[in-house]
């Protein structure tokens, strides 16, 4: 627990020294969700229906940008290598990353939220239930993205691997959190919000506890 | 347990050009029956005798996936570069297996739904399925060391396999038009021999290539981590 509090401390400060780049992924999930619109046209009725598609698949488009460059300091001057042979637990590293990675997700979520409503004329009903949404999706994504990202920035043609990795292994959670933003945003009459919750929250659970397990294989070579 | 075996000679190819030929006469066999000897069906007429290759690509192609699963948990546990050569095979031959069944399925479907494509969930399992073992090929021809090549696809094929049937059941609460799967029980005996024989067919075709692609992936593993020549050989 220690361990992860010290590499949880490190990624604070990474994170905070590195505000440019998360501004810079913000206005590049902004540009995605404006160049959206066009594919549909100026019909409101037809951009509402499909702004949570959008709304994630530019969170998405994001996230490829946000995971790739995660292990960028670490894989300076071999720091992952140092970092192992402190020893630090290969766990709590992880943890800590994917911790950073899920908080900087969701931050990216929030703030794309606003400019959709803007954008689409989407209605946000239940701001609240739409933030766990956007936390449970977030997470679904940083913890596998977190664990190809320390592989795929040590291959060659990094920037191709990740996303031809990531995206088909994430296709539940993009289909269960757009189910339910679009239930959140257009009306939920049956009730169905608590099922593709529990299929997001079921999907973190696993990937997050079976990523954190798989990881120290990955680092140790 | 870091990877300690490196990958020994394999034996020739001989086992596996038996298997190939055995599951070629059987496939031979009950394609034959299945096209020319087994009664047309009531309401799908001809079109359905391609199922007797379709739904045995999908039991092997299930197979392949299931094999190179256990080779890459193998792989991780014993350290032993043969399950890496057979991890490899698998899932190439899962991939092609993929493949040729969304394209059967696209034969099918187009006369039988009207569509060549629907997003019901065992098509957009299969597809999924198709893009990660082929995401986890690319990975493999992306990195050079051969330990980190096996250790990183072992577990992303670790991950890819977990994640088939969460897929499957989200694509299903989302959609779904496919009919259920038919057993035994639902299959009278004039169409169940020609597609059990397919399937042993498939299933030693299957065998074979797997068998002579692990023998390659080893011989090039014993090349590639052989240790390099002294000044005065070369």
């Amino acid at each position: 627990m220690r361990q992860l509090g010290a590499a949880l401390y490190k990624e604070w400060l990474l994170q905070s020294r590195a505000l440019a780049q998360l501004l810079a992924v913000l206005v590049f999930g902004a540009t995605a969700l404006l160049l959206f619109s066009f594919a549909v046209g100026p019909n409101y009725e037809l951009l509402r229906a499909v702004a949570p598609g959008f709304l994630w698949l530019a969170l998405l488009l994001s996230s490829t940008l946000t995971l790739a460059e995660s292990f960028q300091a670490e894989m300076e001057h071999r720091a992952l290598e140092g970092q192992l042979l402190l020893p630090a637990s290969p766990w709590a590293l992880y943890y800590a990353k994917a911790l950073a990675n899920w908080l900087q997700l969701t931050l990216l979520g929030v703030a794309l939220v606003p400019l959709m409503v803007a954008l689409y004329d989407a209605r946000l009903s239940r701001p609240l239930a739409l933030l766990g949404v956007i936390a449970l999706g977030s997470a679904g994504l940083s913890a596998p993205g977190t664990l190809y990202a320390v592989m795929t920035h040590q291959a060659r043609s990094r920037q191709t691997l990740l996303p031809l990795l990531l995206f088909p292994l994430v296709v539940p959670v993009l289909i269960a959190a757009v189910k339910a933003t679009s239930l959140l945003m257009l009306g939920d009459p049956m009730e169905q919000i608590g099922s593709w919750a529990l299929l997001l929250a079921t999907f973190d659970a696993i990937h997050w506890s079976l990523c954190g397990l798989l990881f120290g294989r990955v680092v140790e070579e | 347990m870091a990877p300690s075996v490196l990958a020994g000679r394999p034996s020739g190819p001989g086992a596996g050009y038996a298997l190939l030929a055995f599951g070629a006469v059987l496939l031979a066999v009950g394609s034959y029956i299945g096209l020319f000897v087994a009664p047309s069906e009531s309401f799908m007429g001809d079109v359905y005798r391609i199922m007797y290759v379709h739904v045995p690509t999908a039991w092997n192609a299930l197979l392949a996936f299931t094999f190179g699963f256990g080779s890459a948990v193998a792989f991780l546990l014993k350290g032993d570069f043969k399950w890496d050569a057979r991890h490899e095979a698998a899932v190439e031959m899962g991939v092609v297996l993929a493949g040729l069944l969304c394209c059967q399925g696209a034969i099918w479907a187009r006369p039988t739904w009207g569509v060549w494509w629907d997003w019901d969930p065992r098509l957009t399992t299969t597809a999924v399925m198709f893009f990660a073992f082929i995401g986890i090929l690319a990975l493999r021809r992306f990195v050079e060391d051969p330990v980190k090549r096996a250790t990183w696809s072992a577990v992303a094929t670790i991950i890819a396999y977990v994640d088939v049937p969460i897929v499957y059941f989200s694509v299903r609460w989302w959609n779904s038009l496919h009919q259920m799967q038919s057993s035994p029980e639902t299959v009278s005996a004039p169409f169940l021999i020609p597609l059990r024989t397919n399937a042993f067919g498939i299933l030693f075709l299957m065998a074979g290539l797997i068998t002579l692609r692990t023998r390659i992936a080893r011989l090039r593993l014993s090349q590639e981590m052989a240790p390099p020549l002294p000044e005065a050989a070369r």
